[in-house]
């Protein structure tokens, strides 16, 4: 399921766990569980963009109807 | 009669915040700071005042011969029964008619409230996709993409081919945004091109290109021409960015800063985690420290010391009362001492009782020659037989016996 989430998603709940951490109010148990899906949100972010590849498409009408494709860079 | 030609002149809106080209001539600076002018051309002349509160923010000079183009409204002098063209706004004319007719439509969407910031979308912070609306074959659209690219490659980039200058352009960019509305799936829309004359950019001045965007559902960046160009869907957008590649840099965030945000927030994780489990882990030392049976200890210590207290202050308290009880207990003993017979007895006197019947023999008349007595003494009793009687007042005996031995003595 996480890796459906977006990019602006997932780094706001690192956020929000984060300041959560910091206020210290959880049971350890708590603590743990959003430490580990923080540590695992940080990393889906890093991957996110670091693997990330731009696509760039261009969007035209063909015969009456839409089509996406390439767009070469001349 | 002046003043209802003022009243009917200045009531009309016709005649209010209007914008008038022409030359400037008769060019007077009045020592009140007030400037007095007629603009005209080839047909007619028109009287004109700037007030000092208007020409004061003037960035250039008025001068004699200047073309302006001029905004204000018609207003009568009535001293001097005169109209005036009461000046509040004035561009030099280099740019022409062109010009006028941007600051008109600009002036008129401005009234009409598209240019009001409660309509202004938010731009998203990370785009998943976002659609550039511009030619293809113009250095806008590879700035925008190598610049996004470089920065955000999260970012996916739709472009609608579109004309950005001539006579089809403005209802060609009408169209693509439509387009981009109902089939793009993207999350922003930079509208834009690179710079040119004012003719070139013109499709961007148009109205129906305004209200497009204004219509738009998704928030548009408009990126037209350089820093300085300004046009009308600069101001209708949601956001203006001075030219395509700054639209780029506003349109996504710079991947390298995210990354060093997120690995600060990270580190944040960790030491939040640690500061957690220090705290806790102290808490528990402290919990720990209070079990110590060395504790324990001084808590059954301090147990025993007050119970030890209580037991003396009871020992002490009872021993105050066995005195006080003994105390009279002897003082009793001494009062039953007082009126006891055994004192009377060590002091040589005796108790006689007829027996067996033990009955107190207090005179002669309660006993008789032979009967059986016992008479009690100080250390204890003798049976005996009385062997006479005699009835005699005996305390008369002893004082007589006293007073014979006086008188032996004397």
């Amino acid at each position: 399921m996480e890796q459906d989430i977006t990019f602006e998603e997932a780094l706001e709940r690192l956020e929000g766990i984060v300041s959560t951490l910091e206020a210290g109010q959880l049971s350890l148990d708590e603590s743990l569980k959003k430490f580990e899906e923080g540590i695992r949100l940080s990393r889906l972010c890093n991957d996110k963009l670091q693997k990330a590849h731009q696509r760039v498409e261009k969007l035209v009408e063909k015969n009456g109807e839409l089509v996406k494709e390439s767009l070469q860079e001349e | 009669m002046t003043k209802y030609i003022k009243e009917k002149l200045c009531s009309d809106t016709n005649l209010a915040d209007i914008w008038i080209a022409g030359e400037i001539s008769n060019f007077v600076h009045h020592t009140s700071g007030h400037f007095y002018f007629t603009l005209k051309d080839e047909a007619s002349q028109l009287p004109c005042a700037m007030f000092r509160w208007a020409n004061e923010s003037l960035k250039f000079e008025l001068a004699e011969g200047l073309k302006i183009i001029a905004r204000g409204n018609i207003d009568v002098y009535a001293p001097q029964g005169r109209y005036n063209f009461v000046v509040s706004e004035v561009h030099p004319k280099g740019m022409g008619e062109l010009y006028l007719k941007f600051l008109q439509l600009k002036d008129r969407l401005a009234k009409e409230g598209l240019f009001d910031v409660q309509y202004k979308k938010p731009i998203p912070k990370f785009p998943r996709a976002i659609g550039v609306l511009t030619s293809t074959t113009g250095a806008a659209i590879r700035d925008i993409i190598n610049i996004s690219g470089r920065r955000f490659p999260y970012s996916d980039i739709l472009v609608v081919p579109t004309l950005v200058q001539g006579e089809r352009a403005a209802a060609d960019i009408v169209h693509s945004i439509e387009l981009l509305n109902s089939h793009g799936g993207v999350d922003v829309i930079i509208v834009g091109r690179g710079g040119g004359s004012i003719e070139d950019l013109w499709p961007f001045n148009e109205e129906n290109v305004a209200r497009a965007i204004f219509d738009s559902q998704i928030p548009i960046i408009s990126a037209v021409g350089h820093e300085t160009d300004f046009v009308i869907s600069d101001f209708v957008a949601d956001l203006r960015a001075p030219t395509p590649s700054a639209a780029a840099e506003l349109v996504v965030p710079d991947g390298n800063e995210l990354a060093k945000h997120i690995a600060m927030q990270r580190e944040a994780a960790y030491q939040g985690m640690r500061a957690y489990l220090r705290v806790n882990a102290k808490h528990m030392e402290g919990l720990t420290g209070a079990l110590k049976p060395s504790l324990l200890m001084d808590r059954v210590f301090q147990f025993q010391q007050t119970s030890d207290a209580l037991t003396s202050r009871i020992l002490k308290h009872m021993e105050h009362s066995m005195d006080m009880w003994r105390g009279r207990y002897s003082a009793l003993n001494e009062m039953l001492d007082a009126v006891s017979p055994l004192a009377t007895l060590n002091r040589g006197y005796s108790i006689t009782l007829n027996m067996p019947d033990e009955a107190v023999v207090d005179s002669v008349a309660k006993t008789a020659k032979g009967q059986d007595v016992k008479i009690i003494v100080s250390d204890g009793e003798m049976r005996c037989t009385v062997n006479s009687v005699e009835e005699k007042d005996i305390i008369q005996k002893i004082e007589t016996e006293k007073d014979m031995k006086k008188e032996k003595e004397d």
